[in-house]
């Protein structure tokens, strides 16, 4: 299949940037990253700068492919990341505009690669628990209901990609954050700190500059893990308690 | 109270204030609505200026409608905060093609929603001049039922609704109204975390009968009076 590629080329953070074409020649076999394979190979060939863009596992479960295709984070197909989209999903000849993830709380390092480290000093400001140092517990130690586990695994299949950055109207990073606190919120292990996490994250989230949701829901349509923005709500509820109910100020 | 004003600040907290401010007037509207049906009785306006009378003579109705201005402002205020900081956030530079899709919310009205709410700002202003100004201060005329001097609103308002442009003023509004309270009804619940398998659908099936019916509701008044005036 033959496609023109219109892609976003940056040198660096400062740099204005701006589409550059590029034809190419995939099959349908291949995934979308392969595609890029191709066209990076092009363009050694032709002594001239690879695309820049991220990737690592190329299964779907690191979140590092980040970019916009055809206006939509990771493509058009539900619930897939970009590395795990194939080309047959697109046809010969069509035109597909590749972007970076944009939002001010993702600035551009080159090309399609943005700068994700806000995600991960959220995680460090709370989402963690304490344990015992020593010996490994016995998986089954602690009983935890069926239910309250697979919603908990629901949330923490969130492979924080930022997609739900890069879709939402506003930059919102609720989603992200919600799966990360709804996730250790519904499991014993994550009661110790449960208060002081949301605070926590929450504030960092504000000073990354993230925007406010305002619940158009856009975040659980493009997220590939299809993390539901019910988590939105129980952060929302988890951050009520605690500023209600907690003794102190965190 | 260090730390509330922390917690009015931060991102969950604004969203906090517009959902409750946003709740508040949802119920202003029902009651707004159910005292507005007045003007259609047939009774040459009694039952209406009579109401009016005693909501503008009554303590607690002023006490209740000077907090609902406050809100008013409120949410006006906060929503504009809050479009500000989204729209920096997004950063510089907008998406080439973007395709915005949502999971239980119009994504065209959900993302506008400062724009729709600037629009109903507006109405508000000119509606608040139109009827409320005019009433406060202006001078308009007055009827006696039973011995007792009352102002008439009912015939400010049949005169005004005899004008076409008018008219239409007021029905887009409600239509805008409308497109607003779509997403903003379930959007209140959802921002407060009431969000549940069993209750929120019926929490969005009641939401979009309410962003229809009370809008309609105010709607037919002015069309009811131009028709019947024409
Ligand atoms: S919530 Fe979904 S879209 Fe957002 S970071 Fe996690 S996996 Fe990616
Ligand atoms: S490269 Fe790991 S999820 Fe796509």
């Amino acid at each position: 299949m033959k496609l023109t590629l219109k892609v976003w080329r940056q040198q660096g953070p400062n740099d204005k940037g701006g589409f550059a074409t590029y034809q190419v020649e995939a099959n349908e076999h291949m995934s979308f990253l392969e595609m890029l394979d191709v066209l990076n190979q092009q363009l050694i060939e032709k002594k001239e700068e690879p695309v820049a863009f991220d990737h690592d596992c190329r299964e779907g479960i690191c979140g590092a492919c980040s970019m916009v295709i055809n206006g939509q984070p990771h493509g058009p197909m539900q619930k897939t990341t970009t590395c795990q989209l194939h080309m047959r999903h697109f046809k010969d000849g069509d035109t597909i505009y590749i972007e970076p993830f944009r939002a001010q709380a993702f600035p551009v390092v080159k090309d399609l690669v943005v700068d994700r480290s806000a995600f991960d000093r959220i995680i460090q400001a709370g989402g963690y628990i304490s344990v015992d140092t020593g010996q490994a517990q016995d998986g089954n130690a602690i009983l935890i209901p069926k239910e309250t586990a697979s919603e908990a695994f629901d949330a923490a299949t969130c492979i924080g990609c930022g997609a739900c950055v890069a879709a939402c109207p506003n930059a919102s990073a609720m989603l992200f954050v919600s799966a990360k606190i709804s996730h250790l919120a519904l499991l014993p292990q994550g009661k110790i700190e449960a208060s002081r996490r949301v605070q926590r994250m929450v504030k960092q989230m504000d000073e990354e500059g993230f925007g406010r949701c305002s619940n158009v829901t856009a975040c659980e349509a493009e997220c590939p893990k299809g993390i539901s923005v019910s988590h939105i709500a129980r952060m929302n509820r988890e951050f009520l308690k605690s500023v209600f109910g907690a003794p102190e100020a965190v | 109270m260090g730390w509330f004003s922390k917690f009015l600040t931060s991102s969950l907290g604004q969203k906090v204030v517009m959902s409750l401010t946003g709740l508040f007037l949802i119920v202003f509207l029902v009651v707004h609505l159910a005292g507005n049906l007045q003007l259609l009785a047939d009774d040459g306006g009694r039952s209406f200026n009579e109401y009016a009378h005693f909501m503008t003579h009554s303590p607690l109705i002023k006490t209740i409608s000077y907090l609902l201005y406050a809100f008013i402002l409120l949410h006006a205020f906060q929503g504009w905060a809050l479009w500000r900081k989204n729209r920096l956030a997004r950063g510089a530079q907008p998406y080439a093609v973007h395709r915005l899709r949502a999971v239980n919310t119009n994504p065209r009205i959900a993302s506008r929603m400062g724009w729709i709410g600037t629009v109903i700002f507006v109405f508000i202003l000119v509606h608040m001049y139109q009827f409320w100004f005019k009433m406060k201060i202006g001078d308009i005329g007055v009827v006696r039922y039973d011995g007792q001097e009352v102002k008439d609103l009912y015939t400010l308002v049949a005169t005004t609704y005899q004008n076409l442009g008018f008219v239409l003023f007021y029905v887009v509004s409600m239509v805008v109204i409308g497109a607003h309270l779509w997403h903003g009804f379930q959007s209140s619940f959802q921002t407060l975390g009431i969000n549940h398998s069993k209750y929120s659908p019926l929490i969005h099936f009641l939401g979009k009968l309410y962003a229809i019916v009370i809008p309609l509701g105010f709607a037919l008044i002015p069309i009811v009076f131009f028709v019947k005036h024409a």
